[in-house]
């Protein structure tokens, strides 16, 4: 006779409701429990740091590189715009640099409650989902009252910010943080004390504190696991330098951490409170001055084409850490190369190890947890030109190739 | 029989599907109602879950490449009328079951089996690996659901039993001699542990939020009922419905067969059937409101080992303590 099959492949996208970007999770399960789990990108990818190199200039790449992610609107065009300037030497002035610190903190704000939200709905719980984003509204009034914009901020720009925060401005940012210092012990007794979702959330998705190391996760995923892993207090851009920040850990409220998926609730939450603090600080020590390096956009633009040079910026994304590179070569419109890295594209190498062991049931959450942010990861595809076959490398094709490489070199 | 009867039990049965689909979507788009309103939303207009089926019966039947085809398009048929059958034997509108002397609660309790049967067989059939995940989760569901049902039932019969020699798991017996009346203090609480699983079982049985574990919209996409859509799609729709509508009918027969035209002496009959089947209306929506409405705005989804624990032991826990608060209660 022979052996009865008991496990069977169950695609989780690329299209699927706990999705919200297509992306596809194969889990091989066995009955409930998930056996392994295997992570095939390639289904948004759109050619911005083509684009980026190829068909616009320094200043239209801001515009590109907000359209990257639409949650992550600031940390994108905030690398790039600090590798811009470290490659072509420019130097903000330090009130721009504290409104750059404002706007994405607010971003951090806002990205988290959508992210507790979302959490909400995977884990069926919509009530949570729907006065998760209600209490978003309110950051979303705050951050089109500064910029202008609700989503899209449209803020940054290479030397400086495109918008000041005026004197009377703060009255109303103030009023906003107080909102969610007032309503935070409500958000921590849904999130962190309700029975349910203790049940869905506690010991799910674990990711051990070697586990996350050796992955090499970033952000909340891996302070969520006890590494206190953040850019902006291990090498301080902008204007944290200046700020009391510290790396959040869950151990801090709990005193244990487990690397659960209520672990990274726990981050998550007090990154809100975090980040209310930083705004806070910055508005009460922010100097005064002018916001913009060269407000004259066509001397700007012929300063950055008579530019030669390379640089990396590491920005502290709401997701972890989003690293971007440009190099400059004289006579460009725009860059000579541009890299970008983004959190989510660490991150999911850890996806596997923390589905692995659970249930069909944990996927959704387990997998939101790390907040991906699939059109900010997708640019791992190749394309062969003869026959117009879309491949992705594999570590093992990569591995071969590399061998190959050196063995033609001897 | 006669050929008269018959034909009335013909008729009725017509009416009772009718009327029961009518308020089953009814009581669906007041509960969505309600929802929206608890979760801070609007929420779609009352009259939505109609549109929803009109819409459907209009929209192309897709059947799958892989499925058994005639058991893919019979399941939904099959959930539908013995779901519709449910109701020619509970008590509807404050009067007695249409088939009443034909069937008793064990009849019914077996019923109840029968839609989420014609689910799993639907499930499986589409040959989808998300409807088979979702088949596995509904049969473990069913079984686990089962033996709180089971106590419930029987206690109440056993409570009658020692009031009464008429069979006690006839409906009309259980109408006649009212639960509640029949206990002491100790036995009220007991009583009221009974209702409160039978409570409990019903979003089970209506697959609702926290325990629509077989539908699962972010982990399964829906499901059992991934693959179907179009009339299929709008018979299962319907089921769900008249299913819900009546789980919530048996918990008023079991527990609450109280009439209020008796109590204000109305003798017309027909004036004391519309009082009686308003008074019947208002206690569905009370039940369903606390059993289904509330319950699904304040709770996430469980997985499905936590329902089957939470069903097979703390139910099941709940309803033996009533069982035997009422056994003390006879003691004494």
């Amino acid at each position: 006779m022979s052996e009865v099959q008991t496990n069977y492949t169950v695609p989780v996208g690329p299209l699927h409701p706990a999705l919200k970007e297509p992306i596809r999770v194969d889990l091989e399960v066995d009955g409930e429990e998930i056996v392994d789990a295997d992570i095939v990108v390639g289904q948004v990818h759109r050619g911005i740091e083509w684009i980026g190199t190829n068909r616009n200039n320094f200043v239209q790449n801001i515009y590109m590189a907000e359209r990257v992610c639409g949650i992550c609107n600031i940390c994108h065009p905030f690398a790039y715009i600090m590798a811009v300037e470290k490659a072509a030497g420019i130097d903000p002035p330090p009130r721009a640099e504290y409104i750059r610190v404002i706007i994405a903190e607010l971003e951090r704000i806002h990205s988290h409650l959508l992210w507790a939200g979302v959490a909400g709905h995977e884990i069926g719980f919509d009530t949570v989902f729907y006065l998760a984003w209600r209490v978003r509204e309110e950051i979303l009034d705050l951050i089109e009252y500064i910029t202008g914009n609700r989503v899209t901020k449209a803020m940054f720009q290479i030397g400086g910010v495109r918008r000041d925060i005026t004197e009377e401005q703060l009255p109303r940012i103030r009023q906003s943080l107080e909102y969610y210092k007032s309503i935070f012990s409500q958000l921590g007794d849904i999130f962190l004390k309700d029975p349910t979702i203790i049940m869905r959330t506690k010991n799910v998705g674990i990711l051990k504190k070697e586990d996350a190391l050796k992955l090499l996760t970033v952000g909340p995923t891996v302070r969520a696991s006890g590494v206190p892993k953040d850019v902006r207090v291990d090498q301080p851009y902008s204007a944290y330098a200046d700020l009391d920040v510290k790396a959040i850990t869950p151990d801090m409220l709990t005193g244990t951490v487990v690397g659960d998926v209520y672990d990274r609730i726990i981050v998550r939450l007090l990154e809100v409170k975090q980040s209310i603090e930083i705004i806070e600080q910055c508005i009460a020590e922010m100097p005064s001055g002018k916001i913009l390096a060269e407000p004259k956009m066509a001397k700007l633009l012929n300063m950055l084409k008579k530019a030669e040079g390379e640089g990396v910026a590491r920005v502290e994304a709401p997701r972890g850490e989003d690293i971007h590179y440009v190099r400059l070569e004289a006579g460009r419109e725009g860059p000579a190369a541009w890299k970008i890295r983004a959190p989510t594209y660490v991150n999911f190498i850890a996806i596997p190890t923390i589905l692995k062991g659970g249930q069909i049931a944990d996927v959704p959450i387990a997998f939101a947890s790390i907040d991906p942010c699939q059109s900010c990861t997708n640019r791992a595809v190749t394309v062969d030109r003869n026959t117009r076959k879309k491949t992705s490398l594999d570590y093992e094709e990569l591995h071969r190739l590399s061998v190959e490489k050196t063995r033609r070199l001897e | 029989m006669s050929t008269a009867n018959i034909f009335l039990i013909i008729i009725g049965s017509v009416i009772l599907a009718v009327a029961g689909a009518f308020l089953g979507l009814l009581y669906r788009g007041i509960d969505r109602k309600l929802v929206a309103r608890m979760q801070a939303r609007v929420g779609p207009p009352i009259i939505q879950p109609f549109r929803d089926v009109t819409k459907l019966f209009m929209k192309e039947n897709i059947v799958p490449d892989g499925a058994v085809t005639w058991l893919y398009n019979a399941a939904p048929f099959l959930c539908l009328i013995t779901s519709a059958l449910l109701l020619l034997y509970i008590p509807l509108f404050g009067q007695t079951a249409l088939l009443d002397t034909y069937g008793d609660l064990i009849l019914i309790l077996y019923l109840f089996i029968i839609p989420s049967l014609a689910l799993v067989v639907g499930g499986f059939a589409s040959s989808s690996p998300f409807a088979t995940v979702g088949a596995q989760r509904e049969m473990v569901m069913m079984m686990s659901y089962e033996l709180p049902l089971a106590v419930v039932s029987i206690t109440v019969a056993w409570v009658i039993s020692h009031v009464t020699t008429a069979n006690p798991f006839m409906l009309s017996t259980i109408a006649a001699y009212p639960v509640w009346n029949q206990v002491g203090p100790t036995g009220f609480i007991g009583v009221f542990l009974l209702l409160f699983t039978l409570m409990m079982v019903t979003p089970a049985e209506a697959t609702k939020v926290p325990f629509d574990i077989a539908e699962a919209e972010t982990e399964l996409a829906g499901g059992v009922l991934v693959e179907y859509s179009g009339r299929n799609m709008g018979l299962f729709y319907l089921a769900d419905g008249i299913k819900a509508f009546a789980i919530v009918s048996l918990i008023v027969a079991l527990f609450f067969p109280y009439n209020l035209s008796p109590v204000f002496g109305i003798d017309v009959a027909w004036l004391a059937f519309i009082v009686d089947a308003l008074f019947f209306l208002v206690k569905v929506f009370v039940l369903m409101f606390f059993s289904i409405t509330l319950v699904r705005t304040s709770m996430a989804r469980f997985k499905v080992s936590q329902a089957s624990w939470i069903y097979i032991v703390v139910m099941s826990l709940i309803g033996l303590l009533g069982l035997v608060l009422i056994w003390l209660d006879f003691l004494v």
